[in-house]
Parts: structure tokens; C-alpha cells; sequence
């Protein structure tokens, strides 16, 4: 079986927006998005010890690298990086364009994804990429098992869990309370640099560049502000519960009660 | 320009956050504002629709549609948008409204723009990003627009039109829309509303010190008429259920009146609650960062205060 993992190298910090580009500052030191982490570890879980291939991929600048790197060392087979001038500032569109060309040569039974990008708060891009692939999508996987050819996921809502089985090849978005991601190995960094690792243009994948960046995005960013002050704060001391009442005096001011 | 709405429903009720985004979709001033309904049943709460601005309510009533899966509601709604030219669609934030929005993005080439906490009348969004430490003004630069807003942006607020014009669609599903099944469930029970849906949200962390606490926040959010919220720490630590966790990882939620009891106000936190109208926090630590995004802030012991506000609530309300 082949898992393929989609990761994307987040920069480190609480990020800054570039005034010129309005993109996401990228220049700075990068790691890998933690929550993609839990989907490396799923899928190192699902492979075990049996001769199944784990394939992480990015779509990302040069130093995304550095991240597909960390999941080889945490154990993963092989690294496919689409990076391109062309793709830098690729929407929602363009970007489940780019992964889905290329997910689609490496045509993997499983393609797992983390339940968020820390950079940019998106938790949508797999159901994009679902829907280039033609394939079923099932988000928020908080419990992933694997039957012969079907999958079986217990995906966390707002109302409780639904137990949800679908036929691979299938492509599934983890939670990540499904596992605790494991620490690179000294043995697994080392071994990280001998592995395959492909390094993919747009014209490698197949796309356009006219499909991809920011030509290739149906949405834009305009302008940026700052976020709206909040009113007067007031703090008080409390003293043996005795701010109750000024609580209350507010809520009743507020007209909240 | 034309508007289409998603409504989400869970048993035979809409559900709050898809009703706020169709109101604020009406108050754009268009003259097209249609919703859609998916499921089995839910030509019934077409009427609902109507009070909340839905001129024209597309139903697509299939009992096979019921699960919350998303991949068939791409298939309804793309149908709806081609046939209908709808040039505007807009979704409430949910584990499915997520998964419909971004696959129907796939499915039309169609810019998604998400985590919007507003959309101006010539259609700009406003996302608040970078731990919402900076607002971004975002666009589409082509039809059909794909907007997802962040739970609470908005209140639903009932307009009390008549009954709306109802075009039933059957739709063709794509073969791989039907592959997922809903197969068993676990639904939680919750005593009030969830919290998503709450105008009241009372959230209790670390400093209500042991599990057995959180009746404080329990019995505060009871005599508020409001939910019950948690930190990802108490979660974490086995004191209340995931479905409650607010922060980065858990909801996003925006009430009227957020109650911080024992907070600390960390950013995975602050993340998830920051756009709540009125924030009051109590916390023994004077130094918590939770005091300065609070509108009133208490330094202080919450086993002896929320007690109190409890009663006095209660005394008022009586």
C-alpha cells in the first residue's frame, strides 16, 4: 500500500505579513506544521512493519525541505517537494491544483493531511484535494483504522462522533488527538538524508503556470488593518468574593442579563 | 448580484450560525437571496428559512442525504449555483459547512475565501489572521465568490417575511460523492445549548483547580441561560469533553457575554474566543494574559466569587 502525506513547512514564531507581497512573511526560519506531524505518525502507525511506502509532499519554497527532511527522520519512505517560483502565493484553488497534479502521478491508496495549517489557520485544503482526485474525503479523524480496502474513521463534530467507512483510495484529514507524533531518532536523521527525495517544477506535475501563483488564485488580498480596539477595560481586585456584585453591576450595564 | 446561502440543520432544527450568515446576507441588499436546505425533511424548515430573509429556498430532499457528509452537498449545491447562476455563495463555519465549501471551490474553480468575521456590501471580506493580531481585507476575483464565516460572526435575527418560494432540486450524484457512509454514531448529550449556538458562554481552565470545579462554571453558565466552554489544558487533563474545547484546536466561537473563570488566557485560547462582544474574566493571577483582551477583568479567588454571581444572577432573574 502506498500512504501518501501532504505536509507544508510553516515559519516559526507568530509570523508577520510582508507589506510588499502581502503574503506571509516566508524568508525567516521554518518547521514543519505540527499538526501535520500527527498525519506523518498515522500513517508510520498504519504502515507498521509491513512493506507499505509513506510518501510526504509539500508545495513550498526550497527550504521546504527542511520539513519534508524531519518526517523521513520521523520515518517516512520518500519526500516529493513541488516547489516553483511560478507557485509562490497559490490560493485554495491553485494550491488542491498543484497537490491534486501531483498527487495524482504518485496515485497513493491513502492521501492523509493535518486538521490545520499553523501559519494561515486553513483547515479546508483536503476536501479541495478530495474533489480533484475524485476521491471520498473524511475530515477530523480522531480514531483512523484500516480494513483490507476500506477505512473506518471516527470523526469528531460539533455533536459527538459519526463512524464513517469509506473505499480507499480515500483521503483523510486527522485530528490531532488521534496520536502523539513521535521524536526523529538520531539513527532516523541520520538515515533522512540517504532517502529519495524529488524535487518537482509545475511543469513536472503538469500544471500551467497561468493555474498556478497568484495568476492561477481567485481570490486576493487587498489591505490590512489593525483589529478592532476593544472598549475600556476595567480590572478590579477581588477581596472574599466581594467584586459579585460589580460583575453583576457590569453584566446589568452591558444589558447581558 | 445573487446570493446563495447553505443551511445547516441538525435534527429538524437550522442551525443558529447558518441563520446569522442568511440574515446578514439579506442585509447586504440584494434583491436575489436564496438558501438551500439538503437532507431528508427539510422542506419543512423551508418556512424558517423565510423568516431569517430567504426569498426562494432550493430544497433538495433526499432521506440518503441526511448523514452530514459532505461530498453530496457539493453535487447539490454546485447544481444549484450552474443552474442558477448564483454569483455569491456564502456558509456558517462547521466540521461539514468546511468540507462542502472547499470541495465546491474544487468542483467550480471558484475562489474560497475563509475565517471571514464580515463581508462589506461590495463585497469584501474581513479575516482576521496571524493569531487575529492584524485584519485582513480579502476579495474574489471571479464568480461564483465561496465565503466560510467564522462560527457567531453574525446574530440571526428573524425578519418575519412570508412564505418563501420553494423549488424542489433532484440532483445526479457524482460517483465518488457516495462512496463515504455514516456507518454508527455517538452523539453527546448536552444539557443547554451548544456552544456554538450560545449568545452566553461561561469556560472554565486550570484555576477552577480540580474537575470536581467546573459546577461552578456549570451552575453560572445555568443561571446565565448559556453553554459551558472548556480550555484545551482541561480537556487534555480528562475534566470535560472535547466537544467543549475552545482555542485554536477546538471551536472558534463568538458569544455576547464570554465568562473566563480560572483562564489563563494562553493564545492557542485566545484564538478561539477573542471576538466574544463583552469578555469577563476571573483569575487569581494578576499578571494573566487573559486581562488584557478582558473587558472587565477580576483578580481573584473564582471558587468564592462565581458562587456569588451565581446567586445574585439568580436573585435577579427571580
Amino acid at each position: 500500500m502506498k500512504i501518501a502525506v501532504c505536509v507544508k513547512h510553516v515559519p516559526e514564531g507568530s509570523g508577520r505579513i510582508d507589506p510588499s507581497s502581502k503574503r506571509l512573511d516566508r524568508s525567516g526560519e521554518g518547521a514543519l506544521n505540527h499538526f501535520d506531524a500527527n498525519a506523518v505518525e498515522e500513517a508510520l502507525r498504519l504502515k507498521g512493519d509491513s512493506d507499505s511506502e509513506v510518501v510526504v509532499v509539500s508545495l513550498g519554497p526550497a527550504k521546504a525541505a527542511d520539513s519534508l527532511r524531519k518526517a523521513l527522520a520521523m520515518g517516512a519512505d520518500r519526500a516529493v517537494l513541488i516547489s516553483d517560483d511560478a507557485a509562490a502565493g497559490s490560493d485554495l484553488v491553485a494550491t488542491s491544483k498543484l497537490l491534486g497534479a501531483a498527487l495524482a502521478k504518485e496515485s497513493p491508496d491513502l492521501v492523509l493531511f493535518g486538521q490545520q495549517a499553523s501559519d494561515a489557520d486553513g483547515a479546508v485544503l483536503w476536501a479541495a484535494v478530495a474533489e480533484r482526485l475524485q476521491r471520498p474525503v473524511v475530515s477530523q479523524a480522531a480514531e483512523l483504522t484500516l480494513d483490507g480496502g476500506t477505512l473506518r474513521v471516527k470523526r469528531q463534530t460539533e455533536f459527538g462522533y459519526d463512524v464513517i467507512e469509506a473505499p480507499l483510495p480515500a483521503v483523510v484529514a486527522v485530528s490531532d488527538a488521534i496520536n502523539e507524533p513521535r521524536y526523529p531518532s538520531l539513527k532516523g536523521i541520520m538515515g533522512a538524508k540517504k532517502k529519495p527525495f524529488d524535487t518537482l517544477s509545475l511543469a513536472d506535475v503538469g500544471v500551467d503556470a497561468g493555474d498556478a501563483g497568484e495568476t492561477g488564485s481567485k481570490t486576493e488580498v487587498l489591505a490590512f488593518a489593525d483589529p478592532p480596539a476593544r472598549g475600556d477595560a476595567r480590572k478590579v481586585e477581588d477581596s472574599g468574593g466581594d467584586s459579585a456584585q460589580a460583575i453583576l453591576d457590569f453584566l446589568v450595564e452591558k444589558r447581558l442579563v | 448580484m445573487s446570493v446563495l446561502v447553505f443551511l445547516e440543520h441538525h435534527g429538524n432544527e437550522l442551525q443558529k450560525g447558518s441563520l446569522g450568515v442568511l440574515t446578514k446576507a439579506a442585509a447586504l441588499g440584494d434583491s436575489d437571496v436564496a438558501a438551500v436546505l439538503v437532507g431528508g425533511g427539510v422542506k419543512a424548515l423551508a418556512s424558517d428559512a423565510a423568516k431569517f430573509g430567504a426569498a426562494k429556498v432550493f430544497v433538495v430532499e433526499d432521506d440518503a442525504l441526511e448523514p452530514a457528509l459532505p461530498q453530496p452537498r457539493v453535487d447539490a449545491l454546485a447544481k444549484v449555483i450552474q443552474e442558477n447562476g448564483y454569483e455569491t455563495v456564502l456558509l456558517a463555519n462547521s466540521v461539514l459547512a468546511a468540507d462542502v465549501a472547499a470541495g465546491l471551490a474544487a468542483r467550480l474553480d471558484a475562489g474560497l475565501n475563509w475565517d471571514l468575521v464580515d463581508l462589506t456590501s461590495d463585497l469584501v471580506g474581513k479575516r482576521p489572521a496571524l493569531q487575529d493580531s492584524i485584519f485582513v481585507d480579502v476579495g474574489w476575483k471571479s464568480t461564483p465568490r465561496i465565503a466560510l464565516f467564522r462560527a457567531g460572526s453574525f446574530d440571526a435575527a428573524a425578519s418575519g417575511a412570508g412564505e418563501p418560494e420553494v423549488v424542489e432540486v433532484s440532483v445526479d450524484y457524482a460517483e465518488h460523492s457516495q462512496r463515504a457512509q455514516i456507518v454508527g454514531q455517538e452523539l453527546e448529550e448536552s444539557g443547554g445549548p451548544s456552544i456554538e449556538d450560545a449568545d452566553i458562554i461561561v469556560a472554565g481552565g486550570r484555576g477552577l483547580g480540580a474537575p470536581e470545579s467546573f459546577s461552578l462554571a456549570e451552575e453560572l453558565a445555568r443561571a446565565l441561560g448559556g453553554a459551558v466552554g472548556a480550555t484545551r489544558a482541561v480537556v487534555d487533563a480528562g475534566w470535560y469533553p472535547y466537544s467543549a474545547q475552545i482555542g485554536q484546536t477546538g471551536k472558534v466561537v463568538s458569544p455576547k457575554l464570554y465568562v473566563a473563570l480560572g483562564i489563563s488566557g494562553a493564545i492557542q485560547h485566545k484564538v478561539g474566543m477573542q471576538s466574544s462582544n463583552v469578555i469577563v474574566s476571573i483569575n487569581k493571577d494578576a499578571n494573566a494574559p487573559i486581562f488584557e483582551f478582558s473587558d472587565l477583568g477580576v483578580v481573584g479567588d473564582v471558587h468564592e466569587i462565581a458562587p456569588k454571581l451565581t446567586e445574585l444572577i439568580k436573585q435577579r432573574k427571580s
